[in-house]
C-alpha cells in the first residue's frame, strides 16, 4: 500500500516538464559511493485490512487498564477522558496542521492555545504558560534552564519524592546547563522545609511535587517558603486534576508550576504522547522556553492571536535560545483544554473530592499497614508482608493490578505498594482489591 | 481558483470564557456515597479556579468554530518547507485507539506488555535499517531533543574515551535548532560556510575542524533542499580529526531507501517521526525523535531500551554507560504506533515514496524558476529555496507578501525566510502524496502572484483578503502582551525589569 498520488502517465508529463528522462536523473547529484544500490530489508507491504489485523493482534498482547481491574499510576492516571476530547482529535485541521507560523492561516489553533495557557495559568495561579513542553519530566529540565540564567547559583534542589523519571531527566540534562544537581531525602514520606533550606542555600531552584510521589501530601506552602528562605527559586510539579481542591502553587509563592498534562485529558497510551506544562509568574516571561501565544489586533482592529515574544525561541535566536524546543505537544494540550472545560470549576471540584474520599476509604478498607502518615490525594502506600512485586504478581493472577512496586526506584521500599485511585474506581473495586490484597498476602 | 470571500459569521470567535454562564456545565464526574476527606486546610484551594462553565453543545460548537479557523493538510495544499507537511493516514488514528494500545499502562509488567515492545523493538530494527546504522532508542520526545541527545551521546563517548573535545560545527544553513541544541549542551559552536553550488564550503571547513572539534551537526540534502556531493570528503575530514557526525534527520524524507545516512558517513542520526513517518503535526505536535547510532555508541545510548530476549520482549534499563533518561518512559508510544504502520505500509515501497518527493518538487521547480529566481541551478531534491529577491527590488514585493497572497488562493504559504543565506526565501516542499493537478494549481497562484506583483501590488500588500483576519500587529503583541484572557478585574502583565 502507498499513499502515492502519481499515475504513469503523471509521471511522464512530468519529467518532459521538468526536461529529463527518468527519476534516476534526478538523483544523479547524490554520489555514487553513498547509494544503498538495493532495496531496503524491510517486510513487504501491507494493505489497509492486512495492517489492521496484524496491529490489532500486536494490541491483543497488551493487559490494558480496561482489561484488569487496575490501581496503577505513579505518575500516569487512568482519570476520565470525555468524548468532546476526540473533537480535538478527530479534527484533521487541528490533527494536521503545523505550528500555527501564518497566523491567519490558524486563527482557531492559535486561539485555542490560548485559551489552554489561559486555563494553566488559572489552575496553577501563574501569570503566564507556554503552549507546551515534551512532558512532565522535560518541563522540569526546562524550569532549571529558567533558574540557571536567572541566578548565579549553580545547583539546583530535588526533592527525592519528585517523581523518579523527572529526577533521572534533570539529572541527564544538568551537565549541559553547567548545573549540579542534589536531592534531600524524605522523611516518613514528605520533605522536612528546614532540611530543604539547609540544601538550598546555595541554589538556583528546588523542585517538589504536590502530591509527592509517595502519594503524601507535602507541606507544600512550608517547603515554597524554605525555598525563598535560602535565596532559590520554589518550583512546584503538580497535578492539574488535583488542583481543583488543593491550592494553586502561585498562592504559596512559588515561581514556576510544571507538571504531567496526561491526567488531564490523555490517554496513558504506554507513555505517550502526552504533554507537560510550564507556568511561571510574570518576571520569567522573557526566558520561558517554547512556544508562546498572544493577543493583538489586524489591520482593520480586529482582535486575532499569533506567536510572540519569538526572540526567545530558537528560529530567531539560534544559539541564544531560551531552548531548542521546537515541535511541541500541541494537541494534546489542546485535549486536556476540552477535558478541563468539559469539566469546569465544579467538575474538576468534584473530582478531586472523589479521589480524596476514594484514597480515604482505600485506608480504611485495605488490609495492609500504610507506609506514611501523611494524607493522600489519590495514592496510598501501604506495606506489604511480602516482596510488593510479588504481590503484583499474586493479584494480577486473579484479575486484579494491585499498584506500583515503590522498590522500583526507592531503596528500602521493596515491601512497599503504591495504590492509585481515580474517579474511575468505585467503593466495590476497593473492596475487592482490599479482598485480593488480603488473599494473596495472607 | 476563486478567492474565497467569507461571510463575516467567520471572523467572529468569542472566547471559552466569554461564552461561560455561571452554573452552567457538561462533566459530572462520579461521585461515589463516602464521607468528605480529612485535609488539612492549609493545603485546600482558597480560590476557585475559573474555568469555563458551557454545556456540551456550546463547548462542541467552540471547538467545531475553531478547527473552522484552522487550516491543516486535510484543508488543502501546506508546502511548508522543511516540515514535510505530507497526507497522514486515517487508519493510524484508528489503530493508535486500540484499547490495547490507547490504555496500556507505561508501568505495566512486560510480561503484560509483549505487544507493544514487540512493535517497539520491530520499529527499532526498521529505522536501524533505514539509516544504517545498527542501534536505535525510540525515546527522544522530538527532533530538537533528537538533536540534544546525539550531543550528549557525543559528549559521553569523549568522556569514556578520555578526549577533552568543546565545538560542533554546523552550517551556515542549519535550522535554528541545531546551534540551540548546542548551546543547550554546553558546547561551543563553529560555523561552516555553504559554496556556489549549495555544498558545504570544504576550504572553509577543513580550517575550522581540528582536535578540539567534537562533531559536526548536518542536514543532507541541506535546507536549500539540494543533496551535499561532497559529503564524502567532509565524512573524511571529521573522522581524520577524530571526529562525529551528526545527522539532522529533517530532510530524510528526500532519501529513504536511496542514500542512508549511516553509508553517507555518519555516526549519529535522528529522525522525525511526524515528518518523514507521518505522525500528524497536531497543529505543533506531538512529534518523534529517535536517535540511531554506530555500535560504539550504543553504549551511551538512553535508558530503557527494548530488546529481545527469545521470543519475549523486555526494558532493559540496566546501561551502566548510558546518558540516563531524555523523556519519561521509553518514548511517545502512541507516535510508534502510527510510524510502524506507516514504515509497513511501504514496506521497501519506501524508496517510490522518496522518489516521488523529489520528483514532485522538481516538476514545481521546473516551471517557477522562469519567475522567480533560483540561487543555486541544479535539479532539487523534495524540496526547493526561491527568492524573490527580484521582485522586491522591481515592485517593492517581499517573500511576506507572496506568501500572504497565496492564502487567498487557498493555499498553505512556504517556509518564508529561511535558511539565512538566501535572501527573500520562499522554501517549498510539496511533498510526495500531492497529486499533479495540486502542483499544476500552486504553479498557476505562485505564477499570477508574479504578475499581480507586476500590475496590482497592492493586492500583495494587502493580503490576504479571505481568511478570517487580515494581516497583524505582531509588534504589539510583543510591546504590550496579552497571554491569557483577562477576567473583570485583572490587572494586565506587568514586567519586572
Amino acid at each position: 500500500m502507498s499513499y502515492l498520488s502519481i499515475t504513469d502517465a503523471d509521471r511522464e508529463a512530468m519529467l518532459a516538464a521538468i526536461g529529463v528522462s527518468s527519476v534516476a536523473e534526478l538523483f544523479e547529484q547524490v554520489p555514487a559511493g553513498v547509494r544503498l544500490g538495493r532495496e531496503l530489508d524491510l517486510p513487504p507491504p501491507l494493505g489497509e485490512a492486512e495492517l489492521v489485523r496484524h496491529l490489532e493482534e500486536l494490541a491483543s498482547r497488551n493487559v490494558h487498564t480496561g482489561a484488569e481491574l487496575s490501581f496503577l499510576g505513579a505518575g500516569i492516571y487512568d482519570h476520565y477522558v470525555p468524548a468532546v476530547a476526540d473533537v480535538v482529535l478527530s479534527r484533521g485541521e487541528f490533527l494536521t496542521a503545523y505550528t500555527p507560523y501564518q497566523p491567519e492561516m490558524s486563527q482557531g489553533v492559535l486561539q485555542a492555545i490560548f485559551e489552554y495557557q489561559t486555563v494553566v495559568c488559572e489552575l496553577t495561579g501563574m501569570d503566564v504558560s507556554n503552549a507546551s513542553g515534551y512532558d512532565g519530566a522535560t518541563v522540569a529540565a526546562d524550569a532549571c534552564f529558567i533558574a540557571r540564567h536567572v541566578s548565579d547559583r549553580r545547583k539546583v534542589v530535588l526533592a527525592e519524592a519528585l517523581n523518579p523519571q523527572v529526577r533521572q531527566v534533570v539529572k541527564t540534562y544538568a551537565p549541559g546547563f553547567g548545573l549540579e544537581v542534589v536531592e534531600v531525602p524524605h522523611r516518613g514520606g514528605v520533605t522536612d522545609p528546614d532540611e530543604l533550606t539547609a540544601a538550598a542555600r546555595d541554589a538556583a531552584a528546588v523542585i517538589f511535587q504536590q502530591p509527592n510521589f509517595l502519594g503524601c501530601l507535602e507541606p507544600a506552602p512550608d517547603l515554597a517558603e524554605a525555598a525563598r528562605e535560602a535565596g532559590a527559586l520554589a518550583i512546584a510539579h503538580v497535578d492539574l486534576m488535583s488542583l481543583g481542591v488543593l491550592e494553586a502553587p502561585g498562592a504559596y509563592g512559588c515561581a514556576i508550576a510544571i507538571g504531567e498534562g496526561q491526567s488531564a485529558g490523555n490517554w496513558p497510551s504506554y507513555g505517550g504522547p502526552h504533554y507537560g506544562f510550564l507556568a511561571a509568574q510574570s518576571e520569567f516571561v522573557r526566558r520561558m522556553p517554547g512556544r508562546i501565544v498572544g493577543e493583538t489586533v489586524d489591520v482593520d482592529g480586529r482582535r486575532a492571536y499569533v506567536l510572540t515574544l519569538q526572540t526567545r525561541e530558537q528560529h530567531i535566536r539560534r544559539e541564544k535560545a531560551t531552548s531548542n524546543i521546537t515541535t511541541n505537544q500541541t494537541l494534546l494540550a489542546l485535549a486536556g483544554l476540552a477535558t478541563l472545560s468539559w469539566l469546569g470549576p465544579d467538575g474538576l471540584r468534584e473530582v478531586g473530592e472523589t479521589c480524596l474520599a476514594l484514597a480515604q476509604h482505600a485506608r480504611e478498607r485495605i488490609p495492609l499497614e500504610p507506609a506514611f502518615e501523611a494524607p493522600s490525594f489519590k495514592e496510598v502506600a501501604f506495606r506489604t508482608p511480602l516482596p510488593a512485586r510479588e504481590v503484583v504478581r499474586r493479584a494480577r493472577e486473579l484479575g486484579v493490578h494491585p499498584g506500583y512496586a515503590l522498590g522500583r526506584d526507592y531503596e528500602g521500599m521493596d515491601d512497599v505498594l503504591l495504590v492509585a485511585l481515580t474517579e474511575l474506581r468505585t467503593v466495590e473495586d476497593v473492596d475487592r482489591l482490599a479482598a485480593v490484597l488480603a488473599e494473596v498476602t495472607a | 481558483m476563486s478567492v474565497p470571500r467569507p461571510g463575516e459569521a467567520w471572523r467572529e470567535a468569542p472566547l471559552l470564557f466569554e461564552r461561560s454562564r455561571p452554573g452552567r456545565r457538561a462533566g459530572r464526574p462520579p461521585q461515589p456515597d463516602l464521607p468528605p476527606a480529612d485535609v488539612p486546610e492549609s493545603l485546600r484551594r482558597s480560590r476557585p479556579p475559573r474555568l469555563p462553565e458551557l454545556s456540551e453543545p456550546e463547548l462542541v460548537r467552540h471547538l467545531t468554530t475553531l478547527a473552522d479557523r484552522t487550516f491543516g493538510v486535510d484543508t488543502g495544499f501546506y508546502p511548508l518547507g522543511s516540515c514535510t507537511m505530507k497526507h497522514n493516514p486515517r487508519v493510524h488514528e484508528r489503530l493508535a485507539s486500540l484499547p490495547g494500545f490507547r490504555d496500556l499502562h507505561p508501568h505495566q509488567e512486560d510480561e503484560a506488555a509483549q505487544g507493544a515492545l514487540e512493535l517497539m523493538w520491530r520499529l527499532q530494527e526498521m529505522l536501524a535499517e533505514i539509516a544504517g546504522l545498527p542501534a536505535v532508542t525510540l525515546q527522544p520526545a522530538a527532533g530538537s531533543q533528537g538533536e540534544l541527545t546525539g550531543l550528549m551521546l557525543m559528549r559521553a563517548y569523549f568522556a569514556d574515551r578520555g578526549e577533552e573535545r568543546d565545538t560542533i560545527v554546523t552550517a551556515d544553513t542549519a535550522h535554528g535548532t541545531n546551534p540551540a541544541s548546542v548551546a543547550m549542551s554546553g558546547y561551543k559552536l563553529e560555523k561552516v560556510e555553504t559554496d556556489a553550488r549549495g555544498n558545504l564550503d570544504l576550504a572553509d571547513l577543513r580550517g575550522k575542524v581540528n582536535e578540539r572539534t567534537a562533531g559536526l551537526m548536518l542536514t543532507n540534502p541541506s535546507t536549500l533542499g539540494l543533496f551535499d556531493e561532497g559529503i564524502e570528503e567532509v565524512a573524511r575530514i571529521f573522522h581524520d580529526a577524530g571526529a562525529l557526525l551528526y545527522y539532522d534527520g529533517a530532510n530524510l524524507n528526500a532519501v529513504v531507501g536511496i542514500s542512508r545516512p549511516g553509508d553517507m558517513g555518519f555516526d549519529i542520526v535522528h529522525y522525525n517521526l511526524h515528518k518523514t513517518f507521518s505522525q500528524p503535526h497536531g497543529g505543533g505536535g506531538p512529534g518523534g525523535g529517535p536517535v540511531a547510532v554506530r555500535d560504539t555508541i550504543e553504549p551511551f545510548l538512553p535508558a530503557p531500551l527494548v530488546v529481545r530476549d527469545g521470543d519475549a520482549y523486555r526494558l532493559d534499563s540496566n546501561r551502566p554507560k548510558s546518558i540516563g533518561r531524555v523523556r519519561g518512559f521509553a518514548g511517545p508510544f502512541g507516535v510508534f504506533v502510527r510510524a510502524y504502520a506507516f514504515i509497513r505500509a511501504y514496506g521497501p515501497g519506501l524508496r517510490e515514496m522518496s522518489e516521488a518527493a523529489v520528483l514532485n518538487a522538481n516538476y514545481v521547480l521546473a516551471q517557477l524558476r522562469d519567475v522567480y529566481e533560483l540561487p543555486y541551478d541544479r535539479h532539487c531534491m523534495h524540496e526547493f529555496v526561491l527568492s524573490a529577491r527580484e521582485l522586491k527590488r522591481e515592485h517593492g514585493i517581499t517573500a511576506l507578501d507572496v506568501a500572504k497572497r497565496l492564502m487567498d488562493y487557498g493555499v498553505h504559504p512556504p517556509t518564508i525566510y529561511f535558511p539565512l543565506v538566501v535572501p527573500e526565501a520562499l522554501m517549498i516542499e510539496p511533498t510526495e502524496t500531492e497529486p499533479k493537478e495540486r502542483l499544476d494549481e500552486f504553479v498557476d497562484a505562485m505564477r499570477r502572484i508574479a504578475g499581480e506583483a507586476e500590475e496590482h501590488p497592492e493586492l500583495l500588500h494587502e493580503a490576504p483578503h479571505g481568511r478570517p483576519v487580515r494581516r497583524l500587529d505582531e509588534v504589539r503583541a510583543v510591546k504590550q502582551p496579552v497571554l491569557r484572557y483577562l477576567f473583570d478585574g485583572d490587572p494586565a502583565l506587568v514586567e519586572a525589569e
